[in-house]
Order: C-alpha cells, then sequence, then structure tokens
C-alpha cells in the first residue's frame, strides 16, 4: 500500500531523514519507534505531503504520490492523526468531525461514518456542540482520530496518539486502533511507548537519528535485546 | 442629550465604516499574519469606482455599490496572488515591506490615472437625498443607508464564515495550517477567499465614505485605514466580532472628541485608546490569551 524508498528530508542544513526506505502493506498495523528527535514526525509529515523531501519516492496504491499536495494525498486516502491533538479548539466538536469529511460529496456516507464515530467515542456524541479546546486532553485524542477517520481514509498515520494519557486511557487508545485497523484499515504508528505499540503491530521498525537501523515483526522486536535496553526498560 | 445622541447616530455611520474596514484586516491577520497595508487603498479604489459608476457610467447607488466590490475583491486577489504568495515562506518584515509598497504603488498609481485632485461625490438622489426627525434627532437617509448596507454584509459574512464550507475552511486554516491541510483544505485557496471578502468588504466601505463625507482623493486610505486597523487591534486581531466592536467604538470615540473636545485631537485619542488597550489587554478586547493545553 504504501511504499517510501530512500527518503532524505532537510531543513535548511539540517539534515533530518537520512534515506530511509519502510513498506506498508494492505491491512497491516506497522510501528515505527525511536527516541525523541529521530525523526517519526517528519516522516509522517512527508507522506501526508506537509512537507517536501530532498531525495527519495513515496509510493500510495501504486501510484507516485512524491510531488503530489497534502490535499490530493488526503484525497487519494491517506489520512494523519498529527502529534500533539491538534484539534480547531474555538470549533464544535461536530464541525470539527466535519472537517474531517471536508473532500466528500456523499453526505449519505458522512452522516453513517459520523454515526460510526460517535459509536466508536460516545463521549463526542455526548460533547458535539461543545467547543473543542474544551475538551480534555483524552477526548481531544479521541477527536483527532474521529475527525481523522472521517475521511473514510485507507492509511491512517497516528502519531504518537498516548502521548500524555493515564495508562488506563493508553490502554483504551490501542484498543481502538486495533479495532480500526480489523475493520479494514491500515495503520502506520508512530510511537514513544514502544511496548504498547509492538504489542498490536505486525511489523515494526527501529528509527535513531534520521536512519532506520532495525526491523521486524512486532513480536520478534519484542523479544530482541537491543530494544529491550533501549525502549523497553530493561 | 438630543446633541449627545446626534453624535451616537453619527458615531455609527462613521463605525458602520471603520468596521467594514477592520473586518478585512482581522480576517487576513487571522489567517496569514500579516498586517494588510494596502486594505486602506483597496477601500480607496472602492471610492473611486464607485465614483466613477455614478458619475461616468451614470449608475445607480446600488449597482454601483455592487460592482466597487466585485472590482475590490479581485484586486483583493491579484494584490495576494502577485505580492504576497510568493513570499509564503519569507520572514514577516519582508511581507511586511511588500504590503507598503503595493499601498504606495496603487495610492501613486492613483494619482497617475485619476489625478491627485480630490474630487467630489455624486450625491443622492430621491428617497436617498432626504433626512428624517425623530424627537428632535435628525436621520439622514445616507446614515440610515450606511448603517443597514453595514449590517446587512456583516450578516452575510457571519453566514459565510459559520455556515459555508469555505467559511468552515477559513477557520480551520486561521486555526491551524498544518491541520487544516491535513483535512484536505487548499490553504492557497482559503487565503485567496479571505482576501476576496476582505477586499469586498472594503469596497463597499470605499462607496459609503465617498457618500458619507462627499469628497474623495488618492490618499484617503491611509489615516481611515490605520483606524480601522486601531479597531481591529482593539477588538482582539484576527477575530470577526471584534473587529465589529472595535470599529463601532473607534466611530463613536472620534465623533465625541470631535463633537466634544476638538477634531485636532481624534486622532491622538483613538491611538492613546490603542496603547492603553495593548497594555492592559494585548490580545485585545475579545482576544484570549492564548494557552497551550498539554
Ligand atoms: N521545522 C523544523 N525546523 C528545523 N528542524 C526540524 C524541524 N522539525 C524537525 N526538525 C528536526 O528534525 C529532527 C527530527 O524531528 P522529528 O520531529 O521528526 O522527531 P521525532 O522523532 O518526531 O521526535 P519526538 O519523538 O520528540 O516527537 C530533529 O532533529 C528536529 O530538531
Ligand atoms: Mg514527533
Amino acid at each position: 500500500m504504501l511504499e517510501i524508498t530512500n527518503l532524505h528530508v532537510h531543513f535548511g542544513v539540517i539534515h533530518a531523514i537520512k534515506g530511509i526506505s519502510l513498506t506498508v502493506n494492505d491491512g497491516e498495523i506497522v510501528t515505527l519507534i525511536g527516541a525523541n528527535g529521530a525523526g517519526k514526525t517528519t516522516t509522517l509529515r512527508t507522506i501526508s505531503g506537509l512537507k517536501k523531501p530532498s531525495e527519495g519516492t513515496i509510493f500510495f496504491d501504486g501510484r507516485d504520490i512524491t510531488s503530489l499536495s497534502a490535499q490530493e494525498r488526503v484525497k487519494l486516502g491517506i489520512s494523519q492523526v498529527p502529534e500533539g491533538r491538534r484539534v480547531f479548539s474555538s470549533m464544535t466538536v461536530l464541525e470539527n468531525l466535519e472537517l474531517g469529511a471536508y473532500l466528500r460529496k456523499d453526505r449519505d456516507g458522512i452522516a453513517k461514518d459520523l454515526d460510526m464515530v460517535f459509536e466508536r467515542f460516545p463521549i463526542l456524541a455526548e460533547r458535539r456542540k461543545q467547543q473543542a479546546g474544551t475538551l480534555s486532553g483524552g477526548e481531544q485524542q479521541m477527536l483527532v482520530m474521529g475527525r481523522a477517520l472521517m475521511s473514510r481514509p485507507k492509511l491512517l498515520c497516528l502519531d504518537e496518539p498516548s502521548m500524555g494519557l493515564a495508562p488506563l486511557l493508553v490502554q483504551e487508545i490501542f484498543d481502538i486502533i486495533k479495532d480500526i485497523n480489523e475493520k479494514g484499515t491500515t495503520v502506520l504508528l508512530v510511537e514513544q511507548n514502544a511496548s504498547m505499540a509492538l504489542q498490536i503491530a505486525h511489523r515494526a521498525y527501529v528509527m535513531e537519528t534520521g536512519r532506520i537501523t532495525l526491523s521486524g515483526t512486532g513480536s520478534e522486536l519484542m523479544q530482541s535485546e537491543e530494544i529491550k535496553k533501549a525502549y523497553l526498560g530493561g | 442629550m438630543e446633541q449627545f445622541l446626534q453624535q451616537v447616530i453619527n458615531g455609527i455611520s462613521l463605525g458602520s465604516i471603520y468596521a467594514l474596514m477592520a473586518l478585512g484586516y482581522t480576517m487576513v491577520y487571522g489567517i496569514i499574519k500579516l498586517i494588510n497595508f494596502a486594505h486602506g487603498d483597496v477601500y480607496m479604489i472602492g471610492a473611486y469606482v464607485g465614483y466613477f459608476c455614478m458619475t461616468n457610467l451614470r449608475l445607480g447607488f446600488f449597482p454601483s455599490l455592487l460592482i466597487s466590490m466585485l472590482v475590490c475583491a479581485i484586486l483583493g486577489v491579484a494584490i495576494e496572488k502577485i505580492a504576497y504568495k510568493p513570499l509564503r515562506n519569507a520572514t514577516r518584515i519582508a511581507v511586511l515591506i511588500t504590503a507598503i509598497g503595493v499601498s504606495l504603488f496603487i495610492e501613486y498609481g492613483t494619482m497617475y490615472i485619476a489625478s491627485p485632485n480630490p474630487r467630489s461625490y455624486p450625491r443622492l438622489t430621491g428617497f436617498m437625498a432626504k433626512s428624517y426627525q425623530v424627537g428632535g434627532l435628525t436621520f439622514s437617509a445616507q446614515q440610515i443607508l450606511i448603517i443597514i448596507i453595514t449590517v446587512v454584509l456583516m450578516i452575510l459574512l457571519q453566514l459565510i464564515v459559520k455556515k459555508t464550507r469555505i467559511g468552515k475552511a477559513m477557520r480551520a486554516v486561521s486555526l491551524d495550517r498544518d491541520a487544516a491541510q491535513l483535512m484536505g483544505i487548499s490553504v492557497d485557496n482559503t487565503i485567496s477567499f479571505t482576501f476576496l471578502l476582505g477586499s469586498a468588504l472594503a469596497g463597499a466601505a470605499g462607496i459609503l465614505v465617498g457618500i458619507y463625507y462627499n469628497s474623495i482623493n488618492p490618499l484617503m486610505g491611509m489615516m481611515p485605514g490605520l483606524r480601522a486597523f486601531v479597531a481591529a487591534v482593539f477588538g482582539g486581531i484576527g477575530i470577526i466580532p471584534g473587529a465589529m466592536i472595535g470599529g463601532y467604538f473607534i466611530g463613536l470615540v472620534e465623533v465625541m472628541v470631535s463633537g466634544y473636545v476638538n477634531s485636532m485631537f481624534r486622532d491622538a485619542v483613538v491611538f492613546a485608546i490603542l496603547i492603553v488597550i495593548l497594555i492592559v489587554k494585548p490580545s485585545g478586547l475579545l482576544g484570549k490569551e492564548t494557552r497551550e493545553k498539554v
């Protein structure tokens, strides 16, 4: 579904991504883990078209999307939940969700997906008229996930969805991600919570200062000594 | 008392014009964080287009109003595409200097084409030239017209911003440009649309100020532009209802100071208010202190 080859990204003179290659197959959950500043967010932003790579290609569904605009990528079915719960704070929960379906024209389908999101996140249905900025951190995370689902994506990219949430809520978020995937959406998950991410992921990549240093299935990496030491606290 | 109420009516008419202009400043600032110094000149062009329509083309007031708004909308979009869009990733100071350049270009271009001399605006005729006495107060039909047109335009603007797809896109881009792009919103189209709306309102303000003061000239946009900018800051820059309130407030202050103190002081008072606001509540009357949620 997604195939990244030899991707390089620069910020001025800073060489943030140094030639990574990465694949996500149909129906998988793939996780990308790594320390602060490794380049995970930059990778996702490049996939979504918010940042232009200096070299390398990105293919989606067999099509070269490297030079497409962010808008066209959303149209093709790539949706991203950005880092840090970027809700449209002074807009209502409902307006936020409607914006998720910005490019869609099928009113019936949108209404159906809205019901689906409300079913998945009942708290959002309760708060539909509330300003998004006044939601709690956990509720905002659910809102941005619901908003991303409203475009009916083929590939859902999530950037640290568990950041700053209480353990119980983290578990809930991971269960939801797993469920979204089981209902047919491919997932690319960026996480610092490596143990949780590896548990639900089919495959994983480890990133260090702009390079991919390890890859394998979720369970393989969970057994790896290096990973245990560096990311799993033991 | 009667005199005071009369001044209030005058202040509201003048404030309407500032409010219409302040909306353009505030919307553009909200979306690209630029103080569009050329905005006052778009308003001036609106006044000239209205003049041209009413005198040379002998059109009525309402068709002239629509044409002014249309021409200004196109002008605003053109300014954005030609002057600001290539600087999307430039420093803010570079864009600001460009805005001043655009402003001077329009002012002196107009002087070249239409001569620097003031022109007297065509008088309205028929029912629009009358005035009405109500309990000792005089309402001129012009004032009523200015107030009603402004209110109608503001309601339309609110409907567009709150209810339409493009209006929601505007709000989304001004709140979080990256997140808006992730929704599939085209930032370029949304910015163009913002200039279109703001400039159309400036065009309306231009023709309204023409009939209010009866005189126009190529530099007429400078001071009202600054006052409208103060109005936008007063209400909280980037906030649409703030610009409306700020516009009426500045209009009232100007009329009151001119009426009861000395018209020489009106701008001094306006800018003193700006300074006080910036000290007491830098984000403006309706502005929120920005807090990050973790
Ligand atoms: N806008 C920017 N300008 C300059 N450098 C940047 C910019 N954004 C990211 N970088 C740099 O690129 C590198 C990768 O950053 P990135 O945000 O992708 O890391 P990350 O893996 O997502 O980290 P975290 O886990 O802390 O979110 C860092 O060194 C960072 O300083
Ligand atoms: Mg990150």
